[in-house]
């Protein structure tokens, strides 16, 4: 994908102590990291250093990291992960909504924060031989990661994809919330499953029709969500 | 207060509306009191006139009998009728008092019969007027009673004048001239008419002036009211009109004074809370960016621990574990304080509860198999609900860990159940218990069973305080169930729709084991 072989991540914090503890330890794990303090040049220097994946304090001086997050996802599908003091408000949900990818709480240990960013960074392998999925109206394929609604190209964030690919290949089984965080954010012991609830609907709201009425992603009520029923090939 | 007002309201009579409406009631008494004192007023104008038509009728009767009674007296003694027989000269007097009927009536007493006008009869005369005019002399006047010849004609109060004519003979004849008060009947009726109609107009005209003041003294009064009820349901702005300065506009005043007061003091509140929930949220972010750095160079000091002479690498663990539990206490901390400022707030979705407690019970089965306690799982019936289970988790979390702690390494129970209207979880320990008076106080923040007893998993001391806020954000119910040397149970109820308010638990609080034993014996 990249010339690069170590990922790089940009860290945009405002605390000086934090960022850079955060590019020690990230540092002794192999990663490059790039800094940056402030909201306001956090796309300017996500564009120049295009990071691999990008670590966003919602708390930020100038901007604040929720219209950041939304500024990022609008001209990248790069994988943000927020750090945020506060996982009991409303701020979570909307740094979500606004394409933050998963996230996590202050104060943190440096080897939950690790698994977070390789989750994010490995990708989803279906099972050889099955490179072509349906689900729905829509085509899969695998390997080249796009999903298709006849020829039309849909156009996905990797956690989007990766947790359509989830539904999809086990189309029979339904998951719940805690098995889709398990299988598609690498959570063992279960988390919040807002992160399940948001990115189920903004999901949704790309690739279904109607996503009032989804035929794509079903919700199965008190249980979780499974793959709609496969329409006739078209 | 509800059940107080619904037996008056079933029973809405006369009483309730007299007890409700303050015009009705001074409507009711105004015209009472008016009836009466015009009543009395009626009766005593009405006495006074005909007292007064009376008597000057019984004087111009007088009078019109002396004039007549010396005229007759004049014929009988002409010296023309010397000859003619007494019994005709009275006829005669009789008829000529006939002709004038419309005026007067009159009875003479012959020497063998009676002589009278046509149309009234004997009985006119009173018996005691025929009695004083025989024994004495003079003009004696008697009131009476006209009876008629006619029967269709009702009987007419009049007066009875009675006196004697002397023949030349000097022989008596008692004659009485009858005057009826037919006109003065005719006037004392229309006057009562009069009275009356006049009465009746009074009253409705009291009755309306009263209702009229009354209601201009009573709405302001009822404004207030409404007014105040609108404040009290929260309509803030609510103010009244302030119209002059009488003692109604100084109401409105004092009201309009009381709402300023009452809204000022609110805002304080709401400021004041508003406030609280930054310096929460503030705390929180300050606080928690440089303890996740402090963490983060804990973790790294900790991981090369085995390069550092021994008491170096006990420091390294030491900072490690303590940092771990000062952020447990951080977090609860934030999270109660967060309760108590009221900025938690649910976000709820459908869950099975059963399925989310067997995570919980698999998630802790490593710490129980390190105290060497079993955890044993149950569910029946449909445990669905709507919950914040991220809030339900750490209930959860919050009761196993306890019953772990505290259990003794006997086997811990934990089992689900779901009815119509409510889920619950109950978590039985068989450790130590304890008395039955600390149900509530387990409850309590910081509250230690036995300070003394050294604790094997650690904890704020806040674990059980909080999880009771998560079960109240819910409208559930969370209780305790213990007894010494016979372990202790912790059930958590939850409705399963949020709108309805829990009434029972499909778990009892007592443990099952407790009461089978209780009902064997």
């Amino acid at each position: 994908m990249s010339e690069r072989t170590r990922s790089r991540i940009l860290i945009v914090d405002d605390d000086a102590a934090l960022s850079e503890m955060l590019q020690i330890v990230l540092g002794q794990e192999g990663f490059e990291t790039v800094h940056c303090a402030s909201g306001s040049n956090a796309l300017a220097v996500l564009r120049e250093s295009r990071p691999d994946l990008v670590l966003l304090d919602l708390m930020l001086p100038g901007r604040d990291g929720v219209s950041v997050c939304r500024d990022i996802r609008a001209e990248s599908d790069v994988p943000i992960v927020m750090l945020t003091a506060k996982s009991d408000t409303a701020d979570v949900v909307a740094g979500l909504e606004a394409g933050a990818d998963d996230y996590i709480a202050k104060p943190f240990k440096s080897k939950e924060l690790i698994a977070r960013i390789r989750t994010r960074l490995r990708r989803v392998s279906a099972e050889p031989g099955a490179d072509e999925l349906t689900i729905g109206d829509l085509s899969i394929s695998v390997a080249a990661h796009t999903v298709k609604r006849g020829r039309e190209q849909l156009q996905l964030t990797p956690l989007e994809f990766d947790l359509l690919l989830a539904l999809a290949k086990r189309p029979a089984t339904v998951f719940s919330r805690e098995a889709l965080l398990d299988e598609v954010w690498g959570y063992r012991n279960a988390a919040d499953t807002r992160l399940v609830n948001v990115h189920v609907q903004r999901l949704r709201s790309k690739v279904e029709k109607d996503p009032e009425h989804p035929e794509i992603i079903v919700t199965v009520r008190g249980i979780g969500y499974r793959a709609g029923e496969a329409a006739q090939a078209s | 207060m509800k059940q107080r007002r619904r037996p008056e309201r079933s029973q809405l009579s006369l009483g309730s509306l007299w007890g409700s409406s303050l015009p009705l009631r001074v409507l009711f008494l105004t015209l009472g009191a008016s009836f009466v004192v015009l009543v009395l007023a009626g009766l005593l104008l009405l006495n006074q006139a005909t007292a007064g038509i009376v008597e000057s009728k019984k004087q111009a009767s007088i009078a019109e009998a002396i004039g007549i009674h010396s005229f007759m007296q004049q014929q009988l003694r002409l010296p023309e009728t010397r000859n003619v027989a007494i019994n005709e000269q009275l006829i005669q007097l009789a008829a000529l008092a006939g002709a004038e009927s419309g005026r007067y009536q009159v009875l003479i007493q012959g020497p063998s019969s009676v002589y009278q006008s046509s149309e009234i009869l004997a009985e006119s005369v009173p018996a005691e007027l025929r009695a004083a005019v025989e024994s004495g002399t003079g003009m004696f006047v008697t009131p009476t009673e006209v009876v008629f010849v006619d029967d269709d004609q009702a009987p007419v109060p009049g007066w009875a004048v009675g006196t004697v004519l002397v023949d030349s003979g000097g022989e008596r004849y008692p004659i009485f001239y009858i005057f009826q008060m037919t006109s003065e009947v005719a006037t004392i009726r229309a006057l009562q008419g009069a009275v009356v109609s006049t009465g009746l107009a009074l009253l409705g005209a009291l009755a309306a002036i009263a209702y009229m003041v009354t209601v201009t003294v009573v709405r302001p009064v009822r404004k207030a009211s409404q007014t105040a009820l609108r404040l009290a349901s929260g309509n803030l702005d609510e103010r009244m009109l302030v119209r002059g300065t009488d003692d109604i506009a100084s109401l409105a005043e004092s009201m309009n004074e009381m709402a300023d007061d009452l809204q000022q003091r609110i805002r304080e509140l709401e400021t004041l809370s508003a406030v609280q929930r930054r310096f929460v949220s503030d705390v929180s972010h300050e606080l928690r960016t440089p303890l996740t750095t402090i963490k983060m160079a804990t973790d790294v000091i900790h991981e090369s621990r085995g390069a550092f002479p021994p008491q170096t690498a006990r420091a390294a663990e030491l900072m490690f574990s303590e940092i771990e539990r000062f952020d447990v206490m951080l977090q609860d901390l934030l999270e109660i304080s967060r309760f108590d400022a009221g900025a938690a707030v649910l976000s709820l979705e459908d869950v099975d509860l059963a399925a989310l407690v067997r995570s919980e019970v698999q998630a802790h089965t490593a710490l129980a198999e390190q105290q060497g306690t079993e955890l044993r799982f149950t569910a029946r019936g449909d445990a669905t609900a709507m919950m914040d289970s991220r809030r339900i988790r750490r209930i959860l979390r919050n009761l196993l860990v306890n019953a772990i702690e505290h259990g003794e390494g006997r086997p811990v129970h934990v089992t689900v159940a779901g009815d119509e209207d409510s889920v619950a979880v109950t978590v039985r320990d068989h450790g130590v218990g304890f008395p039955a008076a600390q149900a509530a106080q387990v409850f309590e923040r910081f509250w230690r069973a036995d300070p003394s007893r050294t604790r094997v998993v650690g904890g704020s001391g806040l674990g059980l305080a909080i999880s009771l806020e998560d079960a109240r954000l819910h409208d559930g119910w969370l209780s305790a169930w213990g007894r010494p040397g016979k372990g202790a149970q912790f059930r958590l109820t939850l409705p399963k729709d949020t709108d309805t308010a829990l009434t029972s638990s499909p778990l009892p609080i007592i443990p099952t084991d407790v009461t089978a034993r209780r009902t064997d014996t």
